[in-house]
């Protein structure tokens, strides 16, 4: 199979080659001036020819990848970005029908013609000044709608926000909810165990005791309520990928990252809209982690109300009491009234690089 | 020995007397007014030459060596993302272990795609780029017999073919080669547990790229210093032609920051082997918690993309240079604004420094540095855009002939133009947040350096290709590698935006577990397979330049295309020192494309204003 497929390609090789072969000879035989201004008027159809292509291509693509998109934004920052995107979308795009229509209409219309010489015309200042203002300005307006959007996504999370801590490892997510105390405990790096402390909790710190911790990367929000996700990695950089939120955030080892949103669209609603029953909201590690990168897979569930979520929180064991027979390693200094604000912090970690 | 007569002050002194020659040139150097005829041995000659015309033959045919591997490694993941369920007894054949039974493993899949990275930025479109056209053409365009420094300018082809010496052999170590992606990130870099591709391959890349940082100095060094120092009489820097300019800019983005980039390879070489923590912090891997505390990863990322970012401007600036020359040259008309591209130049080079941290918006960094960044880079679509329009309005009333380098030449302003305008969407960070490391962003860097950067360099090889070998290269093969190209590319990347923008992940083994994406299998096997027929377009422009060296039809006349500059007042077949006798005296700019009063429509550079006549 492989022999045939091979020689295939060396036929196509020896015929491509003998065919340009024999065009150079032909030119050779006829009028060299001749051959020329033939080739050039060829091309410059064929321009034309790529030009419709193209634009015929675009459509079509278009058309068939459309249905394979994003539902509707299931965040409130997600609308915002929908609405940039189209905005920006239609700027670009009137700027890439217009110079990719002058680039190929140009070829055809200025192909060499015998008789004609071109138009000497080395520089002009206004029209300079035009195209330079243009732009500047249209990007002024852009950077503009972003940044507003920016600052608002990056903005402190609001005070009734719901806190959860996704932390990344080669290759799954663990994900922390705070008891009810509704603060999440100190963490050591130090301490971690696989077996009985996954994250590295210290015992010593009774906001710990409560804490539920999943490790199968399951991520349950409530729709209108505003999530704060406090984000770590136990070792390589990984990325929180929201795709159907349109957010995400890097995992960085020693440093605590955090973003927030709010989910609008429920995974009950979104099953409704997309019409597939087995629709889930996926959690993707955007970021190169090592060779189980692509299967780095979390779930999100958004609640339709806190009611339901606090059931659910109500089935789950705090992982203190799960593995309460093995207590571990020796408990690390520094262990002090426990604080919200504190969460995924380390005692010893003097750097913090959250969103603030 | 050629002597010039006449010394022209400090800034254009012709400094190829004797004592600048190469030593084998003192006895039996066949150039200069001389004319020696015993030609230098081949080792000298051909290997270890100083002469730029070989030495940037050297750094292209290195160039097209590296080239055909990148795209082979391409085609091979291209193969896993196309029919993840499938096996292919080929890639056992080439991949022998990493490929058991025909099915590529994941970790070889991630080596791939680093390398596929590695050697198409910096040892195709970085070394085979700009090495090839600084070298070949920076003497020739301004007027100098050779580079300020022959000697270094060999040395820096020397450190490059170690560096690739290197580079090739960490695809055959037992653990891989780097598989951490062409960024590298460390802790994924640094620790040898976190991934087999960290191990002795990550060493040997790291010292690969080090090398590979020298020989780039050591080339930027000498295309500075040549350019400032040797042009010829009357060669005014406002008389340059653009791609000299273009090159110019190029050596000096690549002085100013790929030392950043050696500083940050330097201190992850320390952290991977002495025990330091520049970049590792509370780390638990492989069941065991590291000792490393206070580094941050986030570090690196800054001094990986201080050279990262201006990189890609490294690798368009050559192109746009050339672009610029050719449009003018095969549309028969000047380039429009030649003061206004120089100075495009000038701020893409100054902003291409204040921007790296576009590559960083979800790193968790400062949300205000974020939005500084943002704002600079905006700025840079500026002096892009102002480009582009010269462009078109450069062919607009021009007299355009098909040839094949003019096809390619358009092609990089098409390429360019659909490439940059994406950089506009993930370089605000607000649409970043979604966009950054999906498809979308692989589809906006391949169409705007990667694919554009090929585009540039295949305009400028069959253009002076009959400048390097006294042949021509075949045209139709010519035409049909350019349209395999041109639609092939677009077909592959167009539709990736859309994967993109639906959030699909890059560097990914396989999708099929994942609900949100696997519904781009058929998309995917469809890229996949225009990859390849793409691929093999592309060796039909390897054999082309291979056979023509050898078969290619004859150059007959000195200035086959016409051209205004200096390169083509040479002999067809120029010696060491390019001129026979004096260096000619250049009187005007380098895009006189208009009626000479004697049925010409060019003037060369080399041609006395007529009476009355006002200089550009």
């Amino acid at each position: 199979m492989s022999f045939i497929i091979l020689a295939l390609v060396v036929l196509v090789f020896v015929i491509i080659y003998q065919v340009a072969k024999a065009s150079e000879y032909a030119t050779a035989l006829r009028s060299e001036e001749k051959v020329k201004a033939q080739t050039n008027r060829t091309m410059a159809w064929l321009m034309v020819a790529m030009f419709v292509l193209g634009m015929w291509g675009i459509w079509e693509c278009h058309r068939i990848l459309m249905p394979h998109m994003l539902p509707q934004s299931a965040s409130d920052h997600g609308v915002n970005y929908d609405n940039m995107l189209k905005v920006t979308l239609i700027v670009t795009g009137i700027v890439f029908f217009l110079t990719q229509g002058l680039l190929f209409w140009f070829s055809w219309r200025y192909q060499a013609k015998e008789k004609t010489t071109s138009f000497y015309f080395p520089h002009n200042n206004k029209l300079e000044l035009i195209w330079t203002t243009i732009p500047a300005l249209t990007m002024a307006i852009l950077v503009a709608i972003g940044l507003k959007h920016w600052f608002k996504m990056t903005s402190e999370a609001p005070a009734n926000a719901q806190i959860v801590e996704v932390v990344g490892k080669q290759f799954n997510w663990v994900i922390r909810y705070p008891g009810k105390d509704k603060a999440l405990g100190k963490r050591d790096f130090r301490l971690i165990n696989d077996a009985s402390n996954v994250l590295g909790q210290d015992w010593n710190d009774k906001a710990n005791r409560d804490d539920i911790i999943n490790e199968t990367g399951e991520l349950h929000l409530v729709k209108g309520r505003p999530v704060k996700l406090v984000i770590g990695s136990r070792d390589v950089i990984h990325d929180v990928g929201l795709p159907h939120f349109r957010m995400k955030m890097d995992a960085v080892p020693g440093i605590t990252t955090t973003m927030w949103f709010t989910p609008i669209v429920s995974t009950k609603e979104m099953k409704a809209i997309t019409g597939n029953e087995n629709f889930v909201y996926e959690i993707a590690c955007d970021q190169m982690c090592g060779q189980g990168h692509y299967s780095m897979r979390g779930t999100v569930v958004v609640h339709d109300n806190q009611a339901q979520l606090d059931a659910w929180l109500l089935m789950q064991t705090p992982y203190y009491t799960q593995n309460q027979g093995k207590k571990p390693e020796t408990p690390a200094a520094g262990s002090g009234a426990a604080q919200p604000e504190a969460a995924g912090q380390n005692a010893d970690s003097t750097k913090t690089l959250s969103m603030r | 020995m050629s002597q010039e007569p006449i010394i022209h002050g400090p800034n254009e002194a012709h400094t190829h007397e004797v004592g600048n020659l190469p030593p084998h040139e003192h006895h039996g150097g066949g150039h200069g007014a001389d004319g020696h005829h015993h030609e230098p041995h081949f080792l000298f000659k051909y290997i270890f030459s100083q002469d730029h015309k070989i030495i940037g033959k050297q750094f292209l045919i290195t160039g097209i060596i590296w080239a055909i591997i990148g795209a082979l490694f391409s085609v091979f993941f291209r193969l896993q993302l196309g029919w993840p369920d499938k096996t292919f007894p080929i890639l056992e054949t080439f991949l022998g272990h990493w490929a058991k039974g025909g099915k590529l493993s994941p970790e070889f899949y991630y080596s791939l795609v680093t390398m596929h990275g590695t050697i198409l930025i910096f040892f195709v479109l970085t070394a085979g780029l700009t090495g090839t056209f600084a070298n070949f053409l920076i003497p020739l365009q301004i007027g100098a017999r050779d580079m300020a420094s022959p000697f270094m300018n060999m040395l820096s082809y020397w450190f490059f073919f170690i560096a690739s010496v290197v580079m090739f052999s960490s695809l055959f170590v037992a653990t891989g080669p780097n598989a951490g992606g062409w960024t590298s990130y460390p802790p994924l870099s640094a620790i040898k547990e976190a991934s087999l591709g960290s191990g002795i391959g990550m060493d040997l890349w790291l010292i690969a790229m080090a090398l590979f940082v020298v020989s780039s100095l050591l080339g930027g060094l000498n295309y500075v210093a040549t350019i400032l120092n040797m042009r010829t009489k009357g060669m005014t820097m406002t008389r340059l032609p653009l791609t000299i300019w273009a090159l110019f800019f190029t050596a000096v983005i690549g002085l100013l920051s790929f030392p950043v980039l050696l500083s940050g390879f330097v201190l992850l070489i320390f952290d991977r082997n002495f025990g330091t923590s520049f970049y590792l912090s509370e780390i638990f891997i492989n069941g065991h918690a590291l000792p490393h505390i206070g580094g941050s990863p986030i570090l690196y990322q800054h001094l990986f993309w201080f050279l990262g970012h201006p990189e890609v401007y490294i690798i368009m600036l050559p192109g746009m240079g050339i672009a610029s020359d050719l449009l003018a040259n095969h549309a028969r008309k000047p380039v429009f604004g030649y003061f206004a591209m120089i100075i495009s130049l000038v701020g893409i080079t100054s902003l291409s420094f204040l921007v790296w941290a576009h590559h960083m918006f979800v790193s968790g960094m400062s949300p205000f540095l974020g939005s500084v960044f943002v704002l600079m880079t905006l700025l840079i679509a500026v002096p892009s855009a102002v480009k582009v329009f010269n462009w078109l309005t450069t062919i607009w009333r021009g007299n355009i002939r098909f040839t094949v380098p003019m096809v390619f030449a358009l092609g990089f302003v098409s390429m360019f133009i659909s490439g940059g305008l994406t950089g506009i969407f993930v370089g605000n960070s607000a649409l970043d947040i979604h966009l950054h490391d999906t498809y979308f962003v692989i589809a906006h860097f391949h169409l705007v350096m990667g694919v554009s950067a090929f585009f540039g360099m295949f305009a400028g090889i069959y253009h002076w290709f009959p400048k390097m070998f006294g042949r021509f290269m075949n045209n139709t093969l010519g035409y049909v590698h350019f349209f395999i190209t041109f639609i092939g590319s677009y077909l592959i990347f167009w539709p990736m935006h859309y994967e993109g923008i639906a959030g699909m992940p890059r560097r990914y083994y396989d999708y099929t577990a994942w609900e949100s994406f696997k519904q781009f299998q058929g998309l995917n096997s469809f890229i996949s397979i225009v990859a390849i027929i793409t691929f093999f377009g592309q060796l039909l422009f390897v054999f082309n330049f291979f056979v023509s060296i050898w078969k290619g039809k004859k150059v007959t006349s000195a200035n086959p295309w016409g051209a205004t500059t200096l390169e083509w007042t040479t002999p067809i077949h120029p010696g060491h020192g390019n001129w026979v006798g004096e260096i000619p005296e250049v009187h005007r700019w380098a895009y006189d494309y208009r009626d000479d009063g004697e049925g010409n429509d060019f003037i060369p550079q080399t041609v006395p204003l007529r009476e009355g006549e006002e200089a550009h």
